[in-house]
């Protein structure tokens, strides 16, 4: 890494929005999108009178999760109230959990691709859920000061995964974020959508500065407001920046006096982190249990059933592929990042084809590159992965040259036709060893003076050769050409 | 004798028979409102139209040989802290004065579905906080056996409806008492079910793990009809017990053999009225003559139960009603007085250059919060709020409310171990009888203390019930409490009703009142 002077030391909180059909406590529905306080009812709208009733499949979705995350599921969790008043909390508390929360202790290993940095357990405190809140719409059109408020999103479920603060630099947090979003999006429990709020981080930031006295900390900064984990990196290393910069002006450190913990937000457009209202930093959430939710018993059988039904994890799949395939960590790490269907898809083509390194390479370049182009899933792909397997035997075999192939695959991209149409489309025919041979003896005959060279140890010259033969016959395959040549002039 | 002191039993007899159409009592009970209610006040809202046509409609049903709930045709009146769809539901409440809720309380729904003709929302304290109530932001409600004193409450509109013969039967809810004290106070029968009996879900909440809906009526026949309609689980509650409800109504009239009453030391102590005390007792003595085998017991945490209740009520309060403060339900105050207070108060501020008091000034929301639940709470449900955030705030909880957990617990587990050895305790509802109209609203811990003996049920989710037992030289009800074990509400009615039997106590009527006060 870098010789910055100081360690960064980052500890993330992730609010995720589970993928339930209807919302925490009540039956309405979490559909994003639609108009404002269409998808309410007494309950998530706190109207007197109403009660909460947990939605058992958020539960679930939970539970997934952090036993994912290879947390520890006590038997016995609770509700408590979060008090706080805001317009956007109907009731004035949060239903979410304190003390005793679903699951805690756990973690996830990052490791980046490119050996940036070493492998490593990033420990997970908690995963607890909670209600979500509305949300408010401040309209400052004109100097008016109106407010309105949204309460489509309210009492949506959200697991919020607590991390220790072991992330040691704005990279590493961002492969964390990129980690424990594609793990819950293979577990199937969120969609992760940062755009539609499905996913948001609040980051805790400060630095550790030896100094000639020991080793001093800065005080904790809470970043939030960060709409990407691009953003989320941006934020945090601008703010480890700024952070030695005060410290270096100021010389104030964690726990002295106004060395306490403060909350920035995070200027996408300036590119800056602000401080936020600190008035609110002193509130106290009077949090105790909810007195509406009995306490929910988790049995060790349950957790054990949760655990054999995860499937397997990007971290196993990224070890198999490797090993299976014989692929390298960074080409597994493409494949894996690309979702399970992605992996789906290359394992049948490897299979087929016989091989992992050439499937590889024509999935990370060809096949994702149409991807990104046409702004599609994997699922969308129009050439399967048996007619891709087809064409790639083909390349194996040498029957067909890269090039070529790749002139076949972007003929069925565009007409939709199968391998064998599309060649023939081409006026590609596959072609016989003996015709090749021949034509290699005859030009050969022809060019004494490059049979000389050859011969003399100028393997290059070969290449004015295979330029003839492509030009006789289009599907003649450059490396063949050149094998049989060299075999010719050996036994001359 | 006229029909609106007829029992519900009897009343659904005639209903049956064609003796009477529910119009017809519909119309009886209507109009002993419209003579009494100007003086009593025990209801905030008689609907007038919308029960005539109901109970039109259950006749034409009846006629029609059609299938028919329990209740069929018969007047029920309902606290006001019950939702109703579409009509007002103010917890007696200037801060929900406009509040008519778009759905029914799961009992107002049962109540519907038994054919019940709901006939009003009854008086009430204030988000039913009180013992009293005088509470109310509509006025108070009187003691039909004497408009001078106090009905008790908080479900005091729902007693003295009874009493008054203003309906056959009533629903209300117990916190602390709130529907034992007010039977007591009015000479009616009142019971608590067990916590999680019936569902709470469309009650406005007050502390959520006490609260419990139960029935009111003018004999434990009529309360063990009405329990039946109202009990069962809910899907729509958590805390709603998944357990079968018995047919009260079966048994309820089947005195019960080798019954064992418990008569609980720590009950005759300080504080209790000479003349309750001595009612009491002779009603010990009516079990004994009846065949019972009296108990002496002990209770030795009761005498914490006050402290504990006025810890745990007012921390769930703090937190329940937290969501009245003018954005989404309840009063907001005069905006345009706020605002121009708030600015002239900025304006001040800055010509005196105090950037000091101008930190400190709260933004306009926070001023519009403060504002509205100023203005409308009531001193008590303010009260009440301060306490349980104080004893929730950081530094103070686990002095205050967890060691009320505590202690709530050993309370529970004195009833677990009497119930060991009798069936049912036998004791006082309240220290005294009904005091006068402001005889106490002005000494908050004189008014709690009145709790000293109902609390303990709710605390450990008991059911208890109220029956009369006698009254005072000064012609007022005194009430009889018994309570049982969890679930066991049957055994409570027949061991109460064993008593009704044996006594008339509960076949006195007030005196008829004046329409002037």
């Amino acid at each position: 890494m870098s010789a910055q002077p100081y360690d960064v030391v980052i500890g993330l909180e992730v609010h995720v929005q589970l993928l339930t059909r209807s919302k925490m406590f009540c039956r309405c529905s979490t559909q994003f999108g639609a108009p404002p306080n269409t998808q309410t009812c007494p309950v998530c709208a706190g109207m007197p009178g109403s009660l909460p009733v947990m939605n058992r499949q958020a539960l679930q979705l939970s539970l997934k999760t952090a036993v994912a995350l290879n947390c520890e599921i006590p038997e016995f969790t609770k509700w408590d109230r979060k008090q706080y008043y805001y317009p956007d909390l109907p009731k004035n508390y949060q239903i979410s959990q304190y003390d005793l929360p679903l699951s805690r202790e756990g973690w996830l290993e990052i490791s980046d691709p490119k050996g940036a940095f070493a492998p490593k357990r990033v420990r997970i405190i908690r995963a607890h859920l909670e209600e979500d809140a509305g949300k408010s719409m401040h309209d400052e059109v004109a100097g008016k000061a109106d407010s309105r408020i949204d309460l489509n999103r309210t009492g949506t479920p959200l697991l919020e995964i607590v991390s220790h603060p072991d992330l040691r630099s704005p990279q590493e947090a961002r492969v964390y974020l990129n980690e424990l979003k594609l793990l819950l999006t293979y577990l199937g429990v969120s969609d992760c959508n940062m755009q539609e709020g499905s996913l948001r981080v609040d980051a805790n930031i400060n630095l550790h500065i030896p100094t000639p006295a020991g080793k001093v900390a800065t005080p904790i900064v809470e970043v939030k407001n960060m709409n990407s984990f691009r953003a989320v990196e941006r934020a945090l290393a601008y703010e480890a920046a700024r952070q030695y910069e005060a410290w270096q002006e100021t010389g104030l450190t964690l726990g002295a006096p106004g060395g306490h913990k403060t909350t920035r937000g995070w200027d996408d457009q300036a590119q800056v982190t602000r401080p936020q209202r600190q008035k609110e930093e002193s509130s106290d959430y009077r949090y105790f249990p909810d007195p509406d939710l009995v306490p929910v018993i988790v049995k060790p059988e349950e957790v054990e059933r949760v655990r054999g039904g995860l499937g397997e994890l990007p971290a196993a799949i990224r070890q198999r592929l490797q090993a299976t395939y014989g692929i390298d960590a960074y080409d597994a790490d493409v494949i894996v990042n690309q979702g399970r269907a992605m992996v789906d898809y290359y394992m049948a083509l490897a299979d087929a084809v016989g091989d992992g390194k050439r499937p590889s390479n024509w999935v990370q370049q060809d096949v994702l590159r149409t991807l990104n182009d046409r702004d599609i899933g994997i699922d969308a792909f129009p050439i399967s992965a048996a007619a891709l397997a087809e064409l790639l035997q083909m390349v194996q075999r040498g029957d067909l040259d890269n090039s070529r192939a790749r002139d076949v695959f972007n003929e069925m991209l565009s007409s939709g036709k199968s391998t064998v149409e599309a060649m023939q489309a081409l006026g590609i025919a596959r072609v016989d060893r003996g015709e090749i041979v021949e034509l290699c003896q005859r030009l050969l005959g022809e060019n004494p003076q490059i049979v000389a060279e050859v011969k003399g140890g100028k393997q290059k010259a070969l290449g004015a050769l295979i330029g003839q033969a492509k030009r006789h016959n289009p599907n003649a395959n450059p490396a063949t050409v050149r094998e049989i040549c060299l075999r010719l002039i050996e036994s001359m | 004798m006229s029909l609106c002191y007829c029992s519900a039993v009897d009343l659904l007899g005639k209903l049956d028979s064609g003796e009477v159409s529910s119009v017809e009592l519909t119309n009886a009970f209507l109009d002993q409102i419209a003579t009494h209610d100007q003086t009593i006040h025990a209801f905030l809202r008689v609907d007038r139209d919308a029960a005539l046509s109901r109970a039109a409609e259950i006749d034409q049903c009846r006629r029609a040989n059609q299938p028919l709930g329990r209740l069929a045709g018969l007047p029920v009146a309902v606290k006001d802290n019950l939702c109703t769809r579409g009509q007002p539901t103010t917890c007696a409440s200037r801060m929900l004065e406009r509040f008519a809720p778009p759905y029914d309380a799961t009992v107002i729904a049962r109540l519907r579905q038994a054919g019940a003709v709901i006939i009003g929302k009854t008086n009430m304290d204030e988000f039913a906080m009180g013992s009293s109530t005088e509470n109310s932001h509509f006025g108070p409600t009187r003691n039909p056996w004497h408009p001078q004193h106090v009905p008790g409450g908080s479900s005091g509109g729902a007693a003295a409806s009874l009493a008054a013969g203003m309906t056959p039967l009533s629903v209300g809810s117990d916190t602390g008492g709130s529907i034992r004290q007010p039977a007591s106070f009015c000479g009616v029968s009142g019971l608590k079910p067990t916590y999680g009996r019936v569902s709470r879900y469309g009650l406005v909440a007050f502390a959520s793990s006490l609260d419990q809906i139960g029935p009111l009526g003018r004999s434990v026949a009529d309360v063990a009809l009405l329990l039946k309609v109202l009990a069962g689980h809910d899907p729509l509650d958590s805390t709603s017990a998944d357990v079968p409800v018995p047919d009260y109504t079966q048994t309820v009239l089947q005195p019960l053999e080798g019954l064992t009453v418990g008569v609980v030391r720590e009950h005759f102590g300080e504080g209790l009225d000479g003349e309750v005390e001595a009612a009491v007792r002779e009603a010990v003595r009516v079990y004994q003559s009846l065949g019972a085998t009296i108990r002496d017991i002990s209770l030795p945490h009761s005498k914490y139960a006050i402290a504990t209740y006025y810890i745990i009520a007012p921390c769930e309060a703090s937190s329940n009603l937290a969501r009245y403060d003018g954005v989404h339900y309840g009063y907001r105050t005069d905006e345009p007085a706020m605002l121009a207070e708030w600015n002239a108060q900025r304006r001040q501020f800055e010509a005196r250059g105090d950037t000091q008091a101008l930190d400190n000034l709260d933004s306009t929301l926070v001023r519009m919060y403060r504002r509205s639940r100023a203005e409308g709470f009531g001193a008590e449900v303010k009260r009440r709020i301060m306490l349980g955030t104080y004893a929730l705030s950081a530094g103070y909880y686990d002095a205050y409310y967890l060691k009320a957990l505590r202690v709530r617990r050993l309370i529970r587990r004195d009833f677990d171990e009497a119930f060991r050895e009798v069936d049912v305790i036998a004791g006082p509802v309240a220290p005294t009888a009904a005091y006068r109209i402001g005889e106490k609203i002005d000494d908050p811990l004189a008014m709690y203390l009145g709790d000293l003996y109902t609390v303990s049920a709710n605390l450990a989710g008991l059911p208890g019930i109220s029956i009369p037992c006698g009254f005072t030289r000064g012609s007022l009800p005194i009430g009889l409490q018994l309570q049982g074990p969890p679930m066991q509400e049957e055994t409570l009615l027949r061991a109460a009703c064993m008593f009704q039997q044996a006594t008339d106590w509960h076949t006195r009527r007030p005196p008829p009142t004046s329409t002037r006060p």
